[in-house]
């Protein structure tokens, strides 16, 4: 494991951290109104106040976890929905594979954003799991692809072939001989679909089509965005938040180059 | 061509999932917000409106799913998407013909310079591997990790707040009248500049990445070796022989991030209330304006299969593989 890799699960770590604790060691209630308005980073609020005297602080603490829950759902449910789709694609071949090819190449081609933002409107509360699992429905597609051609080159290997003249049944071979060896392909595309969902999540909550009742840094934006915090040059309500996406992106990006560079040794970094 | 006219009945199958998505979701999924507003805008509706938006969302409930089914292909075909609740009442068809253009410019010119720019980028960084450029991919990972509104919003302060360089909303200045003026267009550029700049900054990152990969993999070819030892120039094989070939993936793969890309400049729209349909979209989602919600879908859609098939296209004159099949 490389500095990169470490550094990326260093950070994934620590949000990981205060998504657990963020509600016990905020200084104070995120949604709590307070006298001291639009007041810049102080030693009593570390980020600031926001227009009605809420301590931003705090409510980066405390939605992290909405942030990393949705995250991890949606890893977990988009990865289970794309190895059923992308690995029987590949394994079956033939009509099935058609067919399941143009499913997921349909989802992957149809403009995601507009899609979710209208059934995330039409629905009649927006909750967080709601949300996770309306997003886990479009954000498969990619890892299914993958998954497709990586099995299809495994099919026809030795291993596999004498698995089958063995007479093991078709669910065994996938189960115990495939996905073993696809392992690297899935980590990383389980590491893709929470990128995917953390920012289409923190995008909802910022065009405001999420209930705005619990709070993720996606939450805070569409406030500080509501208030015009730009315009009066409050740039510590945007400003927090904002890098907290970013770091948590390069985290997870840093972490899936350790994967491709252990499944793809040409990109190991040369040893002079 | 057998190659394209496939690639073409993918794209009509895709338009017939949009659609049929569109037709379906209002009639699944609970509640009947469009009823509401009707019922809220009572008599300012005429009944041609009405009647058009029983047929969108399947609010007539005598009919079959099946003769709604036809019914709302009919309106769509004769380019009748409802009328608009924000912009009430204009139809929505007219909303966003006046918007698209903007759009396309906006999103059309900075996507070709993001892909062109960060392949180019990528063709140098993984021909010269472990050189100064390698540094560059953690910099550009950490801005393409930025959320495309994010990003919007940090040029807005630093560049129209902090030093009032750039305008930090509209497509145009207040006053002018759209024509085809000097004074005209000087300030559409002058407004599309932030826009620009924050789609190509946070997609440059994705083209980079992908391309230097390729490159890695494609100069330990044979066919690179044997380049080499034939004495050929530099220029010659970097370019005519390993990025001709590692480009591949990347325009293939122009065609499947276009939806992402797409999506990603409608909030930088949104952001910089830029007139075109990210910004009438997030109006309709404030006025819970489900016709021109749909209608965005609907042409975004459609926007972004045509420029797959344009995609396929060049794919085909890269690749001579594809033309030979068939």
């Amino acid at each position: 494991m490389n500095f990169k890799t470490k550094l990326g699960l260093g950070i994934l770590a620590f949000f990981a951290l205060i998504a657990v604790i963020g509600e016990w060691i905020a200084p104070y209630d995120p949604s709590e109104m307070g006298d001291e308005i639009l007041s810049p980073p102080s030693g009593a609020h570390w980020f600031g106040t926001t227009m009605t005297g809420q301590d931003i602080f705090s409510q980066v603490l405390v939605g992290t976890r909405g942030v990393m829950v949705v995250g991890l759902v949606c890893g977990v449910l988009a990865t289970f929905l794309s190895i059923l789709v992308g690995v029987t694609a590949g394994f079956l071949g033939g009509a099935a594979d058609e067919a399941l090819s143009m499913l997921s190449n349909v989802f992957l081609v149809i403009p995601a954003l507009p899609l979710i933002i209208i059934v995330a409107s039409m629905l009649p509360s927006a909750d967080t799991v709601l949300i996770a699992a309306v997003i886990s429905l479009t954000a498969w597609a990619w890892g299914a692809r993958v998954l497709r051609a990586q099995t299809m080159s495994l099919r026809r290997r030795d291993f596999v072939e004498a698995a089958r003249a063995s007479g093991e049944r078709t669910w065994r071979i996938i189960v115990f001989e495939v996905l073993p060896n696809l392992m690297a392909v899935i980590a990383s595309g389980f590491v893709g679909t929470v990128i995917f969902a953390v920012m289409l999540q923190i995008t909802l909550s910022f065009v405001g089509v999420v209930s705005l009742s619990t709070w993720n840094w996606g939450t805070i934006l569409f406030w500080a965005q509501s208030n015009q915090a730009l315009g009066q040059g409050a740039w510590w309500w945007f400003v927090p938040a904002g890098l907290c996406i970013a770091l948590l992106g390069t985290a997870l990006a840093l972490i899936n180059f350790g994967i491709d560079e252990y499944a793809n040794p040409r990109l190991r970094k040369v040893r002079a | 061509m057998t190659f394209l006219l496939r690639r073409a009945l993918f794209y009509l199958v895709t338009l017939w999932a949009a659609i049929t998505a569109n037709f379906l979701l209002p009639r699944l999924l609970p509640g009947d917000p469009v009823q509401a507003m009707i019922t809220k805008l009572g008599g300012r509706l005429n009944s041609d409106a009405m009647a058009s938006l029983y047929i969108l969302f399947g609010l007539d409930a005598k009919k079959s799913i099946w003769e709604q089914y036809v019914d709302y292909w009919g309106a769509l075909l004769r380019g009748d998407l409802g009328l608009s609740f924000t912009f009430f009442p204009t139809p929505v068809a007219d909303v966003l013909s006046q918007s698209l253009p903007w759009t396309l410019g906006l999103v059309g010119v900075t996507t070709v310079i993001a892909f062109l720019l960060g392949t180019l980028m990528g063709v140098y960084a993984g021909w010269k591997r472990g050189s100064w450029m390698d540094s560059l991919i953690p910099v550009t990972t950490f801005l393409s990790s930025i959320p495309y509104f994010w990003l919007g919003l940090i040029a807005i302060s630093v560049f129209s707040v902090t030093w009032p360089l750039f305008p930090a909303s509209g497509g145009y200045a207040a006053g002018l009248v759209p024509e085809f003026s000097g004074e005209f267009i000087g300030s559409v550029l002058e407004h599309a500049v932030l826009p620009g700049i924050t789609i190509v900054v946070s997609s440059v990152a994705g083209w980079i990445l992908g391309m230097r990969n390729m490159m890695v993999t494609v100069t330990a070819e044979d066919y690179v070796l044997v380049a080499r030892a034939k004495g050929l120039s530099q220029r010659r094989i970097m370019f005519a022989y390993a990025a001709r070939n590692a480009v591949l993936p990347s325009i293939s793969g122009f065609a499947l991030s276009l939806g992402f890309i797409v999506g990603g400049a409608l909030l930088v729209e949104m952001v910089f209330s830029y007139p075109g349909l990210g910004y009438v979209l997030f109006q309709g989602i404030g006025a819970k304006d489900y016709p021109l919600m749909q209608g965005v879908f609907l042409v975004i859609t459609l926007a972004v299969l045509v420029a797959n098939l344009l995609a396929d296209v060049g794919y085909l004159l890269l690749d001579p593989r594809t033309r030979r099949e068939g």
